[in-house]
């Protein structure tokens, strides 16, 4: 599956594996002949890996609707990938009106029966409620830990720390949580190791992280990510589900308040309040956006998102990715630079 | 303060000139479409005057409710093909690079954002908008746009969310969309200040769909060989049916025109002035170079008697039931071409082919608009397949001209044409 909008807790109500594509940026030449230049590497580098067969161990593939990009790669991928089950979720795209809440709950509740039958099986009201439970302790303990990091960002590399994170979408969700258990345990009792205090400190902004290398650069530029607005990151963990109502009432709440991604539509300055109050609350010093080329979500909302952090004297410097990123050292010049103005 | 004289007196000019226009008009036997859109834009700007309301509304939109409430509705994907036209594009897209819009988005809105910013264009730019309508039906960068827009206006903004039908329509979606029309009746009241008129919305939603027969029947004069009239034609007499949707001037312009391709067929007179090739095209026009490519194609004795774009607004007619146009105009608007999946597009594409009796297919790989051109390529490899004609694309931008290389496309062209002709002389 991609995308933080898709039902996971559904899924592995199911008893199947949620595992979330990130794509990948190598040796693309399959998926070239599907998509034009203009597209972005992420839904590129997913055509790829599905068309060379790198994720033929997968049964089935869930695609729900993000943006003009992804809704294509989902038709292609049907067309030219017959084997696997394929399930769209056309979820709504604004999310703030009561017509658009009722279809919500009915588009869920539509994937729940397609699933089933695509699995051969019911999903039943007390498998969901399990899954809402395993779901919320993973969200909790995350939670946890971005906390930690955030009062103690030196505890832990943000190698690691985006390893653990990522490990939350592709691993054995029961097994995750005892190790995400064992990890949480430890580093609240871990003394911090205060090598570089002064490291400044940033919130990454952007739709998928998919150079983690990123971490590292930013650590080795003198800056640290204390926090984030990705959709591979806090977007996907914040926000408990009531486990006191009926399990598919409660995913659906949780889809409709979450933080929405760009695709979305909720309030006009939804995104940009959000990520002020992010920065804040973190008290980061600056913003990274991370954008993907052709991405035309985050690159229609990064002009407001930059007046709301300029009125707010918020520095921030942009990094436009394409597949191939620059050389690490050319980066860490470009965060130094903007660290050192911090 | 001056300014804002000025900017009065400007309006008056205009509303008086539009007045001027509309009377003489009356006295003219075949109006123009030039007379049409200048009568029409002229009504628009001088809205305030008037106190008219003006709502900004995107292609695909439901717009009969506006005309039943008597709200002026206008187009920027309309103003961006105008903009494409004079070549102004290119440089309002700069402007909005300048913005922080990334060059990659979508020419229109792109020129579209940067021109309110600063009144240019083709036309002095839009009249200000009370009402923002935005049916995500064609891409999801409308609902990008259009929240961009309504910070900057600072109007209500409706949504009408389509969902996406890749393979079907379900009962889910229609009660949704269905759902949503209610919404957008109780958002005019409250814009409008008074109560929905259902009586009007019959009417106009009866002229709406009358307007898009006949605008099918023009198109349709493309299947007699030689065919009366292009698809550059289509691109051009199209703006009426996108902009006045639902009003009595469609049904008289179109019908004139109808009549005067029937004419065209009678007395043997074909758009271009050999046919020998026909030609069908893909997406929106390369609006910088359609005089361009159609002297292009014309040199070559060929023709583009068809094309997907222009066809758009009358390809959901078949759930359209006029006397029930509230239910069935939720569907419509969700099965429009571009909200379907590939497979479906290629299937109406191969429709057109054989209706039209085409000897090949040319598609624009059209930088800006992404849902349209993702899935071209597994389109043009179904066709192939299927109709075994060859198959051309074309890299470019419907309104940017920075990026556009004429004498790359023109081997391109050439070389295609060479292939078209061989295979036809063979038969
Ligand atoms: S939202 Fe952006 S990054 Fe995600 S698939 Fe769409 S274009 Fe690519
Ligand atoms: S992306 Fe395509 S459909 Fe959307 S506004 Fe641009 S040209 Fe039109």
């Amino acid at each position: 599956y991609c995308c933080s909008y898709a039902p996971e807790e559904i899924i592995w109500a199911a008893g199947a594996l949620p595992v979330r594509m990130f794509g990948t940026n190598e040796n693309i030449h399959l998926a070239d002949t599907h998509l034009q230049s203009y597209c972005c590497s992420l839904v590129r580098g997913i055509l790829e890996e599905a068309l060379d067969k790198s994720l033929d161990f997968v049964d089935g593939v869930i695609l729900p609707h993000t943006c003009d990009s992804f809704q294509r790669l989902s038709d292609i991928w049907r067309l030219n990938i017959p084997e696997q089950f394929h399930l769209d979720v056309v979820l709504p795209v604004k999310i703030d009106t009561p017509s658009a809440k009722k279809y919500m709950a009915d588009v869920l509740e539509k994937f729940r029966k397609d699933l089933g039958r695509v699995l051969g099986k019911d999903i039943t009201q007390a498998m969901l409620a399990r899954s809402v439970k395993t779901y919320n302790k993973i969200r909790a303990l995350v939670s946890k830990l971005y906390e930690i990091r955030c009062a103690n960002p030196q505890i832990i590399s943000g190698a690691d720390y985006h390893a653990v994170i990522k490990a939350a979408m592709i691993m054995d969700r029961d097994q995750y949580l005892k190790i995400l258990t064992q990890i949480v345990k430890q580093l609240k009792k871990a003394t911090p190791r205060k090598t570089r205090a002064e490291a400044k400190r940033l919130v990454l902004s952007g739709s998928v992280c998919t150079h983690p290398d990123i971490y590292g650069i930013i650590e080795k530029a003198g800056g640290v990510i204390v926090w984030d607005d990705l959709c591979t990151g806090y977007r996907y963990f914040e926000g408990q589900m009531n486990e006191k109502i009926a399990p598919l009432k409660a995913i659906t709440a949780r889809y409709l308040k979450r933080v929405i991604c760009p695709a979305k539509h909720m309030e006009l300055r939804g995104r940009g309040e959000n990520l002020i109050r992010l920065v804040k609350q973190s008290k980061a010093q600056g913003v990274v956006f991370l954008l993907l080329k052709f991405c035309d979500p985050h690159a229609f909302d990064y002009p407001y998102l930059k007046e709301m952090l300029e009125a707010e004297k918020i520095p921030f410097m942009l990094l436009d990715m394409e597949a191939e990123l620059p050389s690490a050292g050319q980066l860490q010049t470009r965060f130094e630079t903007f660290i050192q103005i911090l | 303060m001056k300014k804002a004289i000025s900017e009065f007196f400007k309006m008056v000019l205009i509303f008086l000139v539009g007045k001027f226009k509309k009377f003489t008009l009356r006295f003219k036997k075949t109006k123009t479409m030039k007379d049409y859109m200048m009568v029409y834009y002229s009504q628009a700007k001088s809205a305030r005057l008037t106190g008219k309301k003006v709502a900004w509304i995107t292609s695909g939109g439901p717009v009969e409710p506006l005309i039943a409430m008597d709200v002026i509705p206008v187009y920027p994907e309309n103003h961006g093909a105008m903009i494409g036209a004079s070549k102004m594009g290119g440089h309002l897209c700069e402007l909005a690079e300048n913005m922080g819009y990334s060059a990659d988005l979508c020419s229109y809105a792109r020129s579209d954002i940067s021109c309110a910013t600063v009144n240019g264009g083709p036309i002095g730019g839009l009249p200000k908008p009370d009402m923002l309508v935005c049916c995500n039906n064609i891409c999801g960068t409308v609902l990008k746009w259009y929240e961009v827009q309504a910070r900057y206006f600072n109007v209500p903004l409706f949504i009408m969310d389509t969902p996406f039908c890749h393979t079907e329509y379900t009962k889910e979606m229609g009660r949704y969309v269905r759902a949503q029309f209610d919404e957008y009746f109780v958002f005019l009241e409250k814009a409008c200040g008074r109560k929905f008129d259902f009586d009007k919305l019959k009417e106009v939603g009866h002229l709406s769909h009358q307007g898009q027969l006949l605008w099918q029947a023009v198109l349709d004069t493309a299947t007699h060989k030689p065919s009366p009239m292009s698809a550059f034609d289509a691109f051009y007499h199209l703006a009426l049916i996108v902009t006045l949707r639902g009003t009595k001037d469609v049904i008289d312009y179109y019908t004139w025109l109808v009549g005067y391709m029937k004419d065209r067929i009678a007395r043997g007179i074909g758009a271009v002035p050999n046919e020998k090739y026909r030609l069908l095209w893909d997406n929106i026009p390369i609006w910088h170079r359609t005089r361009w490519l159609s002297e292009k194609f014309a040199s070559h004795d060929a023709c583009l008697v068809a094309d997907t774009y222009t066809t758009a607004w009358c390809g959901a007619l078949k759930y359209v039931d006029e006397n029930n146009f509230i239910d069935s105009a939720a569907e419509a608007h969700a099965r429009i071409y571009l909200n379907i999946g590939v497979d479906q597009m290629a299937k109406m594409v191969i429709e057109m082919i054989d209706k039209y009796d085409v000897d090949g297919f040319v598609l624009h790989s059209n930088r800006s608009c992404k849902p349209y051109s993702f899935g071209q390529l597994d389109i043009q490899k179904i066709v192939e397949r299927e109709r075994g004609i060859p198959c051309l694309m074309l890299e470019a931008d419907m309104t940017d001209e920075r990026s556009f290389s004429e004498s790359q496309i023109s081997t391109r062209i050439d070389a295609y044409m060479e292939i078209i002709k061989e295979r036809k002389d063979k038969k």
